[in-house]
């Protein structure tokens, strides 16, 4: 079967499901029952136009937001994520749309931020600085085309060095699941075609990809799974191979009733 | 393995960090660097501290003797103490306003549990307590009760210095110890056992601060709590840690203030918590938090107290101590500004 409506029907495949999320900031009612599914092994894209939603949901898979209601089932098990760190161990990595890294460490210090390699025990445990460099070099030469040194301060990275340092984080650690919310919002073109090609490999390597962006070629190019919100609802689903970019801004902008 | 290092970005790995206090890369020859301000601001504590030494020495031959080198070092013993725990929690962003309150209190906590029992050792818990007891207290209004780090502090520096005047009804308590008393006489060499009990916390803070999880957590969360939020550190968690230490420490601080005096005063210490602000600021930390270093503050430490002294033996009366510390603040905080 496919999948071409709201409805979220249970299948095996499915690695993450959220079910009539709703999450409001005051009167600011950003979700209102959001229901969609994501498939192991794919790369499902989220669009929408601005303040649609859309980061708000993410930050709600990824533990930052607890839903006013709602069911969020990763895995096979439902969640309650109460800190992103919660979300990390389950096996979900994002890159938030502001990026989430801190300006005054190092890119070294960034990529394992929480995740530090250390030697000896607790609590005595001393940080392995060496070997984090060390991986660190690693995991940025896969991505960056312009390679920024691990040692420097993210402070002095370019805009798309630092998406470029955000993203190589969400994708090293043994993760289920990527988010990207809008990961090639600042990159230059070969650096875009960096990224694509990446997020295509996480998929061949059995990793499922949620990708936020405003561009649509990119979107059709990437995904297998489109869904798309408007106003803080998912007002529909489409398989990429099924849909084209009218049919999508159409969804966007209400022109087309799901 | 792959190393991005070229030889033109400078000394790869850990070697770097040795050079700058704040554990940063070094990228220009040492010549270019001279020439750069925000060196300056980054060593703004040594630099500081050997013009004072250089002018004091000329002033007066007797500034580098050994008496009064080991005068000044047991003098800075409480100053390093608290600046240290001061450092945790400005590197967070925070700022402790109670230290010097708190070690009031542990201080008087400290005599009469000595008078009552005549137990050193016991007094020294009770002190330790009393700090760790505050700096909780500070961390969870902090953390938990989301109160501003200036409000909460300001209101726990002045519960702490009501509670000292309150169980010691205003009055000193002395403390007649022979150990005690060997720990601001006694010593090795210059160095007197307060000074090494400063210095060994100081080098406990520092593998702390940078080669420990906790230690870049602190910087992380100073640096951009959202983003470390979002990584999934406990900032509230490291936030309710770093006053803990910044009380213990005001604990500590306590033990050294009463072997000093010789008793334990209800008097408010409000020099200690401004030389503490002081000596951090003059370590280059950035009071916003996110960088800093524990060689910085433990050398503006030093630098207040050379200060203190210098002008002592030159006869410039007391009066112009708080002015003249006050000036050396400012200047400091102004080079800060050209910090990169
Ligand atoms: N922390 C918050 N507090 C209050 N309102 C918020 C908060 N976060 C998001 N919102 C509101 O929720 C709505 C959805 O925002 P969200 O960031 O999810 O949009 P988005 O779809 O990601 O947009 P964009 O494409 O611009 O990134 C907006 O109206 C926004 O103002
Ligand atoms: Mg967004």
């Amino acid at each position: 079967m496919t999948i071409d409506s709201t409805a979220t029907p249970r299948t095996a495949t499915d690695l993450l499901r959220v079910e009539d999320v709703s999450l409001s900031f005051g009167p600011v009612r950003a979700l209102r029952d959001v229901s969609l599914t994501l498939r192991r092994g794919e790369i499902t894209a989220l669009v929408g136009d601005n303040g649609a939603g859309k980061s708000t949901l993410v930050r709600c898979v990824s533990g930052i937001h607890r839903p006013n209601s709602g069911v969020i089932t990763f895995d096979d098990n439902v969640i309650h994520f109460h800190t992103p760190d919660d979300a990390r161990n389950a096996g979900i990595e994002t890159v938030h749309q502001n990026l989430a890294l801190v300006e005054d460490l190092t890119v070294w210090q960034n990529l394992f931020l929480n995740r530090e390699k250390v030697y000896g025990k607790r609590p005595f445990a001393l940080l392995n600085r060496r070997a984090m460099k060390r991986d660190a070099a690693q995991m940025v030469s896969t991505l960056a085309v312009n390679v920024p040194a691990v040692t420097s301060r993210v402070r002095r990275l370019s805009g798309g060095q630092r998406q470029a340092v955000a993203i190589c984080r969400a994708a090293s650690f043994s993760s289920k699941l990527v988010i990207m919310d809008e990961p090639t919002a600042a990159l230059g073109v070969q650096e875009t075609a960096k990224v694509e090609q990446l997020i295509r490999r996480l998929r061949n390597d059995g990793h499922a990809v949620l990708l936020i962006s405003h561009n649509f070629e990119q979107v059709l190019r990437l995904s297998d799974q489109v869904w798309v919100m408007r106003a803080g609802r998912c007002v529909g689903g489409r398989r990429t191979t099924e849909t084209t970019g009218e049919e999508i801004v159409g969804l966007i902008t209400g022109t087309i009733a799901a | 393995m792959t190393h991005v290092h070229t030889p033109a970005e400078g000394p790869p790995l850990d070697s770097a960090d040795a050079i700058s206090p704040q554990g940063g890369v070094l990228k220009e020859s040492p010549l270019a660097r001279l020439k750069d301000i925000g060196f300056w601001a980054e060593w703004a504590s040594l630099v500081g501290l050997i013009v004072l030494i250089i002018v004091f020495q000329s002033a007066d031959s007797t500034f580098l003797s050994t008496g009064n080198v080991e005068a000044m070092l047991t003098a800075s013993a409480i100053l390093i103490v608290l600046a240290v725990g001061q450092t945790f929690v400005i590197t967070t962003g925070g700022i402790d306003l109670s230290v010097a309150s708190v070690m009031t209190f542990a201080a008087v906590a400290f005599g009469l549990t000595y008078k009552h029992s005549s137990n050193l050792a016991l007094a020294c818990v009770i002190a330790l307590l009393a700090g760790l007891a505050f700096g909780v207290a500070n961390g969870l209004l902090v953390s938990q009760g989301k109160i501003t780090d200036f409000i909460a502090t300001l209101g726990t520096l002045s519960a702490a210095s009501g509670a000292a005047l309150i169980i010691s009804n205003g009055k000193p308590t002395t403390v007649i110890n022979s150990t005690l008393l060997k720990l601001s006489s006694g010593g090795i060499g210059v160095l007197g056992w307060s000074f090494i009990i400063a210095a060994v916390v100081a080098v406990i803070a520092h593998v702390v601060y940078f080669r420990t999880r906790f230690g870049t957590h602190v910087l992380a969360t100073g640096g951009s709590a959202e983003a470390a939020a979002a990584t999934g550190v406990r900032t509230g968690r490291v936030k309710l840690a770093v006053y803990t230490i910044a009380g213990l420490l005001a604990g500590l601080g306590a033990i050294l203030l009463v072997s000093r005096v010789g008793a334990a005063e209800p008097a408010a210490n409000t020099a200690y918590l401004l030389n503490s602000v002081a000596a951090v600021v003059l370590g280059g930390v950035s009071l916003v938090g996110g960088r800093g270093s524990i060689v910085g503050p433990v050398l503006g430490a030093l630098l207040l107290t050379a200060l203190t002294n210098g002008l002592t033996l030159l006869g410039v009366s007391q009066f112009y101590q708080p002015l003249s510390v006050g000036i050396v603040v400012i200047l400091a905080a102004l080079l800060s500004r050209f910090q990169k």
